[in-house]
């Protein structure tokens, strides 16, 4: 089970967090002017790779408040835990860590 | 039911080195790509070919997964190709003149709530509308097909019924690779494992070949055929796939006397239970909620599922677990497959299977063939290419495939 510090209520185990896939993906800002490939990769393409991976998650059963994570797919670890109003951190990862499209 | 296991098989395919070219290539030695080959070879009479796997042989969801084997998915698209699947087990273990235990012991689908008697009835209606055979069963035949599962209605979440596919079953998993196996490697095709597919080879965007740990390989067609590591790979030949891939686990318990007939399975209190050959009970678990490589998934999620397993099987309670392990598995959005065309030419993908892809097998790989070497779709997997993300002709397997098989 994993462990993450939720940014308001410190440590707790993954079973009070809800997962909420791949972080920072932008609701389209014109989504009338959307190709229907511009909408399949909206709704249906997500990042999903080996390694850092930036995800949100929420604190489901605590202060319900969303929050992003970069964690290693690979081996589980938690390698960063920012709130939604930071960028994500610079790790060294460049766009691996995926999200910025 | 306690059948003796067959010996341990004596070498049943070569160990050769890559040739520098081959007319067809397949990524991922698990079992869809074992079955790719043997059809690509049969149906097709191609043999100048190879199947690289970066591990051993059915080292990845092959040999790891619960082994259900049913055909009672709700839509006609999904029908079709799980049904086509089913008939083709049950004519392999003559055809591969190999016993891979295939055993036609039934699936029971178990309901809980009324919503799930609404929807496990309508699936017994659509499955027989496909001519898949399909029954639904009160709690007191569900009580007599399995007579260890409490049925009592003082339950959390009472049995209200299930659905019942007699021809559902399981079969030994990995005895199934070694059949494909023997079967590729007598018509020619290179199995080559311990080779890792690194990158692939493009003349303009058109595949020519693929980078490996053993070097560089050229081919005239490629397959891409690695469940959990579809969308690495992917992202290497320069495009996405709409997969997540998710940790999955299952577990075995000490080897007991026979006690239970059938497969059970509950998407609802979600798990799902056989007793294979040897005696084991052999349990699934869910997914992780989360992305991950790691073969290996969480210990609360067993725990769950243990929960749930005790309650509709009282006399487990004292069952030991004797081993876990998990998976990785390529979920799509509709939990539905994808095999077909890629952006790349000459460049095919077999993927999303999921949690759900060991019973279709014999049929992922006859289209897959079949797709390769004409360059066209078969019927069959022409609904599950690439491009209904696109045209939004999802086909939602939500309910029937759950996170269960
Ligand atoms: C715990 C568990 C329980 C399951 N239970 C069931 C069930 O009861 N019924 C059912 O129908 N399905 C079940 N499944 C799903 C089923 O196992 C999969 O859908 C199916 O096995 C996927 O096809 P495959 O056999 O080809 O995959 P795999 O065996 O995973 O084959 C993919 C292969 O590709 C190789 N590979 C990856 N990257 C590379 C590379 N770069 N170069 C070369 N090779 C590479 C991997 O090493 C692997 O061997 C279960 C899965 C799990 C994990
Ligand atoms: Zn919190």
């Amino acid at each position: 089970m994993l462990q993450l510090n939720c940014p308001w209520c410190g440590p707790r185990d993954e079973t009070e967090y809800h997962y909420g896939g791949q972080a920072h993906v932008p609701y389209p800002e014109d989504p009338s002017a959307l190709a229907d490939e511009e909408w399949a990769e909206y709704l249906f393409f997500r990042d999903n790779p080996k390694g850092p991976f930036a995800e949100r998650w929420v604190h489901s059963v605590g202060c319900r408040r969303w929050f992003n994570v970069v964690r290693d797919t690979r081996t589980y670890e938690v390698l960063a835990v920012y709130t939604n109003t930071e960028p994500r951190p610079d790790l060294g990862m460049g766009v691996a860590a995926g999200g910025q499209r | 039911m306690a059948k003796q296991l067959p010996e341990h098989p004596a070498w049943l395919w070569r160990d050769p080195n890559p040739k520098s070219s081959y007319d067809a290539i397949v990524i991922g030695g698990g079992g869809h790509g074992l079955a790719t080959a043997y059809y690509l070879a049969r149906n097709h009479g191609l043999t100048n070919i190879a199947v690289l796997e970066k591990g051993w042989l059915a080292g990845g969801n092959m040999a790891r997964n619960t082994t259900i084997i049913r055909s009672n998915y709700l839509w006609d698209e999904s029908a079709a190709i799980y049904e086509y699947a089913l008939k083709l087990w049950e004519l392999l273990p003559a055809e591969l003149d190999y016993d891979f235990l295939f055993s036609q012991r039934g699936v029971l689908n178990l309901a809980h709530t009324l919503q799930d008697v609404r929807d496990s009835v309508r699936r017994v209606e659509a499955n027989r509308l496909n001519r898949v055979d399909a029954e639904w069963l009160e709690p007191d035949e569900v009580a007599k097909v399995c007579p260890i599962i409490n049925v009592s209605p003082e339950l959390r979440y009472p049995v209200l019924g299930a659905t019942f596919q007699p021809r559902a079953g399981i079969a030994k998993h990995d005895h199934v690779a070694w059949a494909f196996a023997r079967a590729c490697d007598a018509m020619g095709v290179d199995i080559i494992q311990h080779c890792e597919v690194t990158g692939f080879v493009k003349d303009g965007n058109r595949v020519v070949g693929v980078d490996t740990t053993r070097g560089r390989i050229n081919a005239g067609l490629v397959g891409l055929v690695a469940a959990g590591h579809s969308s690495v790979l992917a992202e290497k030949a320069g495009f996405r796939l709409p997969v997540q891939s998710h940790p999955l686990q299952a577990l075995v318990s000490e080897l007991y006397e026979p006690v239970h007939p059938t497969v059970v399975m509950s998407n609802y209190v979600h798990v799902y239970v056989s007793q294979a050959h040897k005696g084991e009970l052999v349990m699934g678990a869910g997914v992780d909620a989360y992305n991950g490589y790691g073969q290996r998934g969480s210990f609360h999620v067993i725990e769950r599922q243990m929960a749930a397993a005790i309650e509709l099987f009282p006399i487990f309670a004292r069952a030991h677990l004797l081993r876990t392990w998990g998976g990785i598995v390529d979920v799509t959005p509709d939990a539905s497959p994808i095999i077909g065309a890629t952006p790349v030419e000459n460049l095919y993908v077999n993927c999303g299977w999921g949690t759900g892809g060991f019973k279709a097998t014999p049929s992922a790989g006859w289209v897959m063939a079949h797709t390769m070497a004409t360059g066209e779709p078969h019927e069959l997997n022409r609904p599950f290419g690439l491009e209904r993300f696109t045209t939004g002709a999802l086909i939602d397997e939500h309910g029937a495939a759950g996170v269960a098989h």
